[in-house]
């Protein structure tokens, strides 16, 4: 079966500075893979080169299929209608029933005439998941999506995408600095560092998963960015 | 609950009851109307002469006799439609070089460093030229007209283009819009707010300019009857055709206000 990410060599300097050095990934259809790393690692440069938005690269990066994506910010156009926001692009006459359905799956379904700027950082950010696989994507880029979300809505928000992605089956890359959410989520985590992958962790435990069933593997991916957890604390 | 009580103790603070906002309107009232009757009183006891300002009741009289003989009206046309072409013909040259400049990069390479250099001239400062290159007749009045609104809306609407959200742009092209489609969701609606703001400032312009363009030689339409006017001392009628241009320039603001408030429904309030 044809992979859904295949990513060889692939190195992105800015100038002088070496963003991604030589970085190998292939990813299954239907897998969840974290890619975890400090800020300045690579890991943004890398999703945004599997997106399509940065063509300037050396090295291969081949996404066969569709990609769809959400940010950080929702970016949601403030001035279109939270239904149009999903239903714009897909070129579809039945765009409003399409995006009816897609917001029904984030529990949305009462915001469909609402103006974007006045939804919830989190609710925006279910629009954005909504718009995001309503494209029915082979491949869901997720660029820290959660990461501007309060520690309460950003929970909510995991099982979401759980369930979503158990539903729709797309490969998930997402990217992220949360040790906890990676290992919530996904089945392998790449941790990135100064533009490698020093270490990959296959995460087998069963699903949905708990915050206790993770901490041991916790200590694990914490030693290889650098971060020593001591017992005492 | 701590944050709910902070909540509505603040509210009384930052919105004034209504009592007080009701009593608020009159009372900014007092000033104007006591400067009019001490303007009536100048009048009336001779300390102010009819030949440096009319009385305001003077004033009122002769609105209402113009208004009646049609005078003020066929005036008021004329001028209206000065503006209108000259907005027309202004807008149409600011909108399409904004358009071309905003949205492709050899627009803006060959478009914008003239625009740029010839709108540090002052517009008003062309009436010789314009008189020279168009005669007396109607072509330079709406020439100043429309100079005086295709460089605010150039500018406006150019950088409202630019302003765009590199990060809308970004996600709509990943999410499959097409080029056109990005244009017409993207990038013309982040625009529509400093183009507003342009259109404004183009109004303020052409009025201001139709003002200028009347003084220099007009056989018709308000300057005209306030030049008319002048000849013959007649300050109430100036001061009525003043009045008319005040009035028309609060109009079309208010239009513009109400376009806003229209067209910008999605912005938080």
């Amino acid at each position: 079966m044809a992979k859904a990410v295949s990513v060889r060599g692939l190195t992105k300097a800015f100038g002088p500075r070496t963003v991604l050095d030589g970085i190998d990934l292939e990813v299954e259809p239907g897998e969840f893979v974290a890619l975890l790393g400090r800020s300045g690692c690579g890991k943004s440069t890398l999703l945004r080169i599997l997106a399509g938005l940065d063509r300037e690269v050396q090295g291969r990066a081949e996404v066969p299929g569709t990609v769809s994506i959400a940010f950080q910010q929702p970016r949601l156009l403030p001035w279109r209608k939270v239904w149009k926001n999903i239903a714009l692009g897909l070129h579809r006459p039945d765009g409003r029933a399409v995006a009816l359905k897609a917001l029904e799956e984030v529990r949305l379904t009462d915001h469909a005439d609402a103006w974007p700027l006045t939804l919830s950082g989190g609710e925006a950010q279910r629009v954005s998941l909504a718009r995001a696989l309503v494209r029915e994507p082979d491949v869901l880029l997720l660029d820290e999506p959660f990461g501007a979300l309060d520690a309460l809505t950003r929970l909510a928000m995991h099982h979401l995408v759980e369930d979503l992605w158990i539903r729709h089956k797309p490969a998930v890359l997402l990217v992220t600095h949360d040790v906890d959410e990676a290992l919530l989520l996904a089945d392998r985590i790449l941790v990135l560092d100064e533009g490698r992958i020093v270490a990959t962790h296959h995460v087998d435990l069963p699903r949905p998963r708990r915050r206790a069933s993770v901490v041991e593997q916790r200590t694990r991916v914490l030693a290889d960015l650098g971060v020593d957890v001591e017992e005492a604390a | 609950m701590t944050l709910s009580i902070a909540g509505v103790a603040a509210r009384p603070k930052s919105v004034p009851p209504k009592q007080a906002r009701k009593l608020k309107l009159p009372l900014r009232w007092i000033s104007p109307i006591a400067l009019v009757l001490l303007w009536q009183l100048a009048s009336s006891t001779g300390v102010l002469s009819p030949d440096k300002l009319a009385s305001p009741v003077t004033i009122a009289e002769s609105a209402g006799e113009l208004i009646a003989d049609g005078q003020l009206g066929d005036a008021f046309a004329v001028s209206i439609t000065r503006v209108f072409f000259g907005f027309l013909l202004g807008g149409l040259v600011g909108v399409v070089l904004g358009l071309a400049s905003g949205l492709s990069r050899w627009g803006e390479t060959l478009l914008d460093p003239p625009v740029q250099m010839l709108r540090t001239l002052p517009h008003l400062g062309l009436i010789p030229l314009f008189i020279l290159w168009f005669g007396i007749g109607e072509e330079p009045k709406l020439a100043l007209v429309a100079s005086g609104v295709a460089f605010p809306l150039y500018l406006n609407l150019h950088a409202g283009i630019r302003q765009t959200d590199p990060g809308l742009v970004e996600a709509a092209k990943v999410l499959g819009y097409s080029r056109f489609e990005r244009i017409v969701h993207v990038v013309l609606p982040s625009a529509v707010p400093q183009t507003l703001v342009g259109l404004r400032i183009a109004f303020g312009t052409a009025w201001l300019s139709l003002i200028v363009a009347e003084q220099i030689n007009a056989d018709a339409g308000l300057g005209f009857l306030i030049n008319n006017a002048r000849e013959f001392l007649r300050t109430d009628v100036v001061v009525v055709g003043l009045v008319v241009y005040a009035l028309l320039g609060l109009t079309t603001d208010a239009l513009v206000r109400l376009l806003e408030r229209r067209v910008l429904r999605w912005q938080k309030r």
